[in-house]
């Protein structure tokens, strides 16, 4: 009887929880305060003490002053030697550091591009640069798909940001940059920046500015936008949208201005305060890179980026998310017909390769056994040939030798008759 | 005394006077090429030099064109007179120049042309008719180096090289607002050392008289120590210390084309106009030109010699050391002789013996 009770409780409450998921989800009221409102400050204490990571590429000619710019925004000295100019190609050089302010740990990489645009033909020139950013998606992905993974202390390498550096040459894009940012803008969030922009004159640079952004937009590249859509930074957010491209300056060394040390670049005709914002944009390319929307840019890498990758590699791979009946495939099984597939594969290609080396086995042979026989003819041949030839000779020797036997007699004949002839000639004479 | 001094007065010391005479009526012209990346500020500098818009509507090839652009060259020849003097000027472009993906030779072209206005030079020389021969040979190129890097770049290197036998280079250091005066100091030093090391034969200024007085001297040593030249030319004109000048205006101060201590434009309008032009004109015609004549001859005269086999009527220059090469070949050939010859020797010995 009790048993009866206890299944009949129970079947009510499975019917319940059947009934729950079909019903639309209803807002409740709270009648007090229960204190989920600090689920945010969880996560951030959470995140305090696991420690950012950030990743920055910096794409840009030699000397444009992509380490100065670094060394700027950051506050500190990243050691960095001069490249040379002469380098055969493209390379990257990532260097972490671990930076500290307040109790916020941040793991910075700046990744620097050595070599770029140096060379006389740059066609290569994007290809060691998208590379490396597909080999921080593909580890990621490795790391995503293994069995046992710790995601949460991995150190993501994903590059979150692209600084690239635009000539100061005031008339356009150079050709390079235009392939280049065409080549990155679906893989990597892109910020163009004017470097060196204290060459450029106010006027000159708002004509600049335009004709970049319009090169840009005719040619469809895509740079990150500042996101308007969280209303606490949707002004300040569209309206650095409105001056991209940046144009920056950067310096470590400090000048005195009024009575106070700022960071800036001394000339004979007057002095450029990297942190006035009537000289250069520095000012809002920190706001913006760093203290507003560092966050933002991670998450767009994770969210767009690395998922188009990752859709593309796995559909490369033979995944799909629905078969030919759309029922959803689970990735196991999938990956078990990809793996059978592949077994059978390669024992069909160790047949083949097995049949060819018999097949050769056998031609080889068989040539070998063809010489041999001409071989043994030739000698046949050699051997009549050698026969005939003696034959000869001894003929000839016997031939040789009856004409001595001839000559001999004769000789002998004719010596017996010129000895019994002069007695007769001396008969003959006396008479 | 006055009147001895009459009597041995021969009066050639007007030699000059006439030649100057001379020299105005008859005007002067000069061709100078200007290379470089776009966006150096090659076109703003020439109108600064010669105080005129030669530039007027141009257009300007977007990014997506240039990916794949060839060099072309492009000819603006102005008359320009000041003071009597007449200058007949041509300023040969090279849009293009270094903008595409791939350069590879992209100095081809410049070379080319170079070549083209030595032959048309040679052959109006050479003929029958030789009182109206324009001289279109290029006197001077200046080189825009950008200020953006740490120094020379491949392209740069490349350039000079294939243009240092045919052209009088003046590399510049274009843009020079970009340069504090100590990274100015070091990029002059990077680029000279640069220079030695790769061997790039740059225009030297001839050595002053070791008679001319101090200064002078001085200034020499001063001209020669600061180049590579950095400049800054610009197209408006701006209020700065109450004067009306040519510069550009910044939110932190006002650059001054002219002045000194901002740029070395002052020196090279100096050089290139107002002291060293004749002597730019002198050297492509003696050295430059001199050197494509001796080769063209050269290479016409093997060519007869390769096609007759027999004594060509036209007087051989002597040549220079017949070449390594042959004279390798001819040795071998020899050798073989008279091996062959020793070969032959032998078997006639061997015949004989046999025989006997």
């Amino acid at each position: 009887m009790e048993h009866s009770g206890a299944s009949i409780h129970l079947s009510a409450v499975v019917n319940v929880f059947v009934t729950f998921s079909n019903e639309e989800k209803r807002s409740l009221s709270l009648g007090g305060h229960v204190g989920f409102d600090s689920l945010p400050h969880q996560l951030v204490s959470k995140s305090v003490t696991q420690g950012f990571c950030f990743n920055i590429l910096c794409v840009g000619e030699t000397g444009i002053g992509k380490s100065t710019l670094m060394n700027t925004l950051f506050n500190t000295m990243f050691e960095n030697e001069e490249a040379s100019h002469y380098q055969n190609g493209v390379y990257l050089r990532p260097r972490t550091y671990d930076l500290q302010e307040s109790n916020v740990h941040l793991k910075l990489t700046i990744v620097d591009t050595v070599g770029f645009g140096d060379q006389i033909n740059k066609e290569d020139s994007y290809r060691p640069i998208v590379d490396y950013i597909d080999t921080q998606f593909e580890n990621y992905l490795q790391e995503e798909l293994k069995i046992k993974r710790s995601l949460f202390n991995y150190h993501d390498t994903r590059i979150h940001i692209c600084l690239y550096f635009i000539s100061p040459t005031g008339h356009s894009l150079k050709s390079l940059d235009l392939v280049t940012m065409k080549k990155l803008d679906s893989k990597v969030n892109i910020i163009p920046i004017i470097a060196k922009a204290d060459t450029i004159s106010k006027s000159e640079l708002h004509k600049f500015k335009i004709k970049i952004m319009s090169e840009l937009v005719s040619n469809g590249v895509q740079i990150y936008q500042f996101p308007t859509d969280d209303e606490a930074v949707t002004e300040i957010n569209s309206s650095m949208n409105a001056h991209l491209p940046f144009a920056v300056v950067g310096s470590i060394e400090e000048v005195k201005v009024g009575n106070k040390m700022v960071r800036a670049r001394q000339y004979p005709w007057g002095v450029v305060q990297v942190e006035n914002e009537s000289h250069c944009d520095f000012v809002k390319l920190r706001e913006m890179l760093i203290r507003v929307n560092m966050e933002d840019l991670r998450e767009q890498t994770h969210a767009r980026h690395y998922e188009l990758y990752r859709r593309c590699k796995l559909e490369e791979m033979g995944f799909k998310d629905t078969d030919p009946d759309s029922q959803p495939f689970s990735l196991q099984e999938t990956y078990e017909a990809k793996r059978k597939e592949f077994l059978s594969d390669l024992q069909r290609k160790e047949e083949e390769m097995r049949q060819m080396f018999v097949n050769k086995v056998k031609e080889t042979e068989a040539e070998l056994k063809e010489k041999e026989r001409e071989l043994h003819d030739k000698f046949e041949q050699l051997k009549r040939m050698h026969q005939e030839e003696k034959r000869k000779v001894e003929e000839k020797r016997r031939d040789l030798e009856e004409e001595m036997n001839a000559f001999n007699r004769r000789k002998v004949a004719a010596e017996t008759l010129s000895l019994s002839q002069p007695l007769k000639k001396d008969k003959d004479k006396k008479k | 005394a006055p009147q001895s001094l009459d009597k041995e007065y021969v009066g050639f010391a007007t030699l000059p006077n006439q030649v100057h005479r001379k020299s105005v009526k008859k005007g002067f012209d000069f061709t100078l090429l200007v290379a470089g990346e776009s966006g150096l500020g090659k076109s703003t500098l020439v109108n600064s030099l010669f105080l005129t818009d030669l530039h007027k509507d141009r257009k300007l090839l977007n990014a997506e064109e240039r990916i794949n652009q060839t060099v072309e060259i492009t000819k603006h020849t102005v008359d320009i007179e000041e003071k009597g003097v007449k200058l007949k000027l041509t300023i040969v472009d090279t849009p293009g120049f270094g903008d595409a993906v791939n350069n590879t030779e992209c100095w081809k072209p410049i070379t080319d042309y170079i070549d083209q206005q030595f032959e048309q030079y040679f052959r109006d020389e050479s003929g029958l008719n030789r009182k109206n021969i324009q001289d279109n040979r290029v006197h001077c190129c200046l080189y825009f180096i950008p200020p953006f890097g740490h120094g020379l770049r491949p392209v740069d290197v490349q350039f000079m090289k294939a243009l240092m036998e045919k052209v009088n280079v003046v590399p510049l250091i274009s843009k020079a607002d970009c340069l504090t005066p100590g990274e100015m100091k070091k990029m002059k030093d990077r680029v000279r050392e640069e220079t030695d090391k790769y061997g790039l034969k740059v225009y030297q200024f001839p050595d002053c008289d070791s008679d001319e007085d101090e200064e002078f001297k001085q200034q020499d040593r001063e001209l020669k120590e600061s180049t590579p030249f950095a400049v800054i030319g610009s197209n408006t004109v701006v209020e700065a210390r109450g004067q009306r000048v040519r510069g550009r205006l910044y939110p932190w101060g006002i650059v001054e084309v002219e002045n000194p201590s901002h740029c070395d434009f002052v020196k090279l309008r100096n050089m290139l106009i107002r002291t060293h032009m004749h002597d730019l004109k002198d050297i492509t015609c003696d050295v430059h030109y001199e050197n494509y004549r001796a080769q063209c001859i050269q290479q016409m005269t093997s060519k007869l010699t390769q096609d007759n086999r027999v004594e060509s009527p036209i007087p051989i220059l002597p040549l220079s050391t017949p070449d390594v090469e042959t004279e390798k070949l001819i040795k071998m050939k020899d050798e073989e002789l008279r091996r062959m010859q020793e070969m032959l020797q032998k078997m006639q010995q061997q015949m004989h013996e046999q025989d006997l």
